[in-house]
């Protein structure tokens, strides 16, 4: 097409330079793809006008399912009809996102014959995005890729897809199998990820140390980070080989122990695992030398979500061990608790975090059984306005109980 | 074996062992250590003594199937055809041969693939999807991306900062980016309340949903020429909209109001101090595509200063937690303006409330 660079010339411009450009990727796809194309021309004109052109969603999606298709209609279908409709298909990644090349060109060969040859590699979520489709072709898409042995992720008020850090695959320092696991809950709750029971999202991400690799403390509604009960695994010859090597072992890794439970005496590296944290940092700059513990596990974590309605929370701790064998059945049993109480108290579009914060955590563990335990606040209240309870409070003496009365 | 007339449903994600590598299928929870070889290139030893040896590359999250069939094709010429990707969307290729690094990162290099992303550099950006595919943007999202990404390539594949710096971009306040504890967050926002399309309003609409949906309570019900609608109390609109999420008669897109926020110090990761969130560091920038270069100089700006004052292992939250905010404004040039107060829920939590202030 010779008149190809005059009709973007504001997108042709992120073709230059050396990072990988997705205009280039639009324009290959465009070479056989006509949405491809009228997606480019459509994008070109936001880029004029300096606004999205794309219309409300819709209520669209394969048979049976109430999310992993999110409706998309342009608002300009009369320049652009290979777009009119161009919706977007979530697909449940493998966990950790592991591919082969042959599964990856099945994938391609399904979407070249049925949307518009684009991909995200991957959402934010963690779905592989087929980026924009007819309706038409929604079934026959998914067909496909059942057939190839993928199905449809999570939207609207699901069971989001679940995802995972790299974990025991190739990690040294996955403290439970953060795959596993985020497969076996997958799979557990299909129904809740295809068809909506909730108030509104619910995500489960699994990181297997505290570095978090999958922002689960950030974005999680339950959160499950790996962590170790016991003392951090230590190798003194490799401690000084760093040394040797180097590594300032008082400046580099014992000045920034947030809780000052280590020292150096130029020789031996002491850590006082009692007063650890589990924060990674030494383990992160000495991997050779030190590994978490032996006795591993995860802390769970509740409540995580971006601003949208109350404002942005992190995930607090729930649980702040569970040994590595347990952590499916608790998990199991832990869910149904919680949504049977976000089931029954959540406003619509209320995250099960905001809900905790509405009603109060004290409320919400008696709802799902849980003690409460220090490890769960930074600090108690600083407040003195506590709801006690009915039941703490030291009934009136009743008429004709107590003293007797003067007749 | 289902045949392909069968409807299937709810089979769930494919087991993903079929897609690892057999020295990975051996050694699986086994690995014993890691060494970085060069930015990008990691060795991950098992304690049978197996290594496997990763190449990580940046690349657009926004990829066409021509993309996709070529790092296929390079998997199947070095690594068997198992590779992976990152949180960040960066494509990981899983080698059992060290001899076969340097001729793969040279046929990446050759397609203008950038190699790094590990350690103390700037990973790929996480981002959603902008205009290319959402009807709330308040700008785009894969150009801003590129834009920052092609000024900050050599801090990808070389790692020369104090500590690793996370950078991600949000084209509204939803976030599906999630980009609220990034060590740089690049935020789409809005800043002008909704226009009620009265026409249409209860048309396609529950007004009880609508004026539920604002979280500030801006939103009452009224009549408009005999029509149920709502109206918006505008000073009490914060600009979320979270009403238009409900209601598409609630539109507040505006090429002249939207635009871009920078937050700086977030992180996620539980090493040294708490994860937290980012916070505010310039409220807005216009829009001014295709290349939003005002957004570049201050994502590079920040970096910049960041780069040359932090202490080694320092995130930029924690750099800011040792000098104190009003430096971080200082060195950086950005203004502090009335905006940079929380006057939200919780607000006063972020008031300075002592009297340690550095001179």
């Amino acid at each position: 097409m010779p008149d190809e660079k005059k009709k973007t010339p504001l997108l042709d411009e992120l073709e230059k330079g050396p990072w990988p450009s997705f205009v280039k990727d639009i324009k290959a796809a465009a070479e056989t793809q006509p949405m491809a194309e009228d997606l480019l021309g459509q994008l070109e004109l936001s880029y004029k006008d300096k606004i999205s052109h794309w219309k409300h969603g819709g209520i669209v999606g394969v048979m049976g399912y109430g999310g992993g298709v999110i409706g998309r209609y342009s608002d300009v279908p009369e320049q652009f009809p290979n777009v009119s409709h161009f919706h977007t298909m979530r697909v449940n990644m493998p966990s950790g996102w592991f591919y082969t090349s042959d599964v990856l060109r099945k994938i391609c060969d399904i979407w070249e014959k049925h949307g518009s040859g684009l991909f995200n590699f991957h959402g934010s979520t963690g779905d592989i995005i087929l980026l924009g489709t007819k309706t038409d072709e929604l079934e026959p898409t998914f067909s496909e890729l059942t057939h190839l042995g993928f199905d449809l992720g999570g939207s609207g008020s699901v069971m989001r897809t679940p995802s995972a850090c790299v974990g025991k695959a190739r990690c040294e320092w996955a403290c439970y199998d953060t795959m596993g696991m985020c497969n076996e809950i997958t799979h557990t709750y299909q129904d809740e990820l295809h068809r909506p029971p909730f108030p509104y999202k619910f995500k489960f991400k699994f990181s297997g140390c505290p570095n978090d690799c999958v922002a689960s403390i950030a974005r999680a509604d339950l959160s499950i980070i790996g962590t170790w009960k016991d003392d951090i695994q230590q190798d003194d010859a490799a401690v000084a080989q760093y040394a040797a090597d180097g590594v300032d072992i008082q400046k580099d890794v014992c000045d920034h122990c947030p809780t000052k439970c280590m020292s150096w005496d130029g020789k031996q590296l002491k850590i006082n695992n009692r007063e650890c944290v589990r924060c990674m940092h030494c383990i992160n700059v000495l991997p050779k030398a030190l590994r978490p513990g032996k006795e591993k596990g995860a802390t769970v974590l509740i409540g995580a979500k971006a601003p949208i309605l109350q404002g942005a929370q992190l995930s607090s701790v729930l649980i702040p061990f569970v040994p590595a064998d347990e952590i499916l059945d608790t998990l199991k049993e832990l869910v149904s608790r919680i949504w049977d109480f976000w089931g029954e108290y959540g406003n619509n579009r209320e995250r099960v975090g905001e809900l905790i914060q509405r009603m109060g955590m004290a409320t919400f563990l008696d709802a799902i059984g849980l003690d409460p335990v220090p490890e769960m606040v930074s600090a108690p209240r600083d407040n003195p306005y506590i709801f006690f309870r009915k039941e703490d409070e030291v009934p009136e003496p009743e008429e004709g109980a107590g003293e007797p009365k003067q007749k | 074996m289902a045949t392909q007339t069968e409807r299937l449903t709810d089979i769930g994600p494919p087991d993903f062992h079929q897609f690892l590598h057999p020295l990975i299928k051996k050694n699986y929870g086994q690995w014993k250590y890691h060494e970085t070889l060069a930015p990008g290139v990691l060795c991950h030893v098992a304690e049978s003594g197996d290594r496997i040896y990763t190449v990580r590359c940046g690349w657009p999250r926004l990829v066409s199937l021509h993309r996709v069939r070529f790092i296929a094709e390079l998997a199947d010429k070095y690594c068997g055809g198992y590779l992976r990707f990152t949180s960040r969307n960066n494509v990981e290729f899983l080698l059992d041969n060290p001899e076969n690094i340097e001729p793969l990162k040279k046929d990446l290099a050759a397609a203008g693939f950038p190699v790094g992303g590990t350690n103390n550099s700037i990973s790929n950006i996480v981002h959603t999807q902008g205009w290319v595919h959402c009807h709330s943007s308040a700008t785009d999202a894969s150009g801003i991306v590129k834009s920052v990404m092609d000024v900050l390539c050599d801090r990808f594949t070389h790692e020369n900062l104090p500590a690793k710096l996370r950078i991600a971009l949000a084209c509204c306040l939803n976030m599906c980016g999630a980009v609220h504890c990034s060590d740089i967050a690049i935020l789409g926002i809005h800043r002008r309340p909704p226009r009620v399309m009265h026409d249409t309003l209860n048309k396609v609409c529950e007004i009880p949903n609508v004026i539920a949906s604002c979280p500030t309570g801006a939103i009452r019900s009224a009549t408009y020429e005999g029509k149920p609608s709502v109206e918006v109390i505008e000073e009490q609109c914060m600009f979320c909209a979270n009403c238009y999420t409900v209601c598409p008669a609630m539109p507040l897109n505006d090429p002249e109001n939207d635009g871009l926020s920078i937050w700086v110090g977030g992180k996620v990761s539980n090493a040294r101090s708490e994860p937290r969130f980012s916070k505010l560091a310039i409220p807005f920038i216009p829009n001014n595509p295709p290349r939003w270069p005002e957004v570049v100089d201050a994502v590079v700006n920040i970096v910049d200063v960041y780069a040359r004052n932090a202490r080694k292992y320092e995130r930029v939250g924690e750099w800011i937690d040792r000098i104190g905010w009003p430096r971080f404004f200082e060195l950086t040039g950005i203004p502090f303006t009335r905006y940079h107060i929380d006057d939200f829920r919780y607000a006063g939590l972020t008031f300075a409330r002592s009297t340690h202030i550095r001179f």
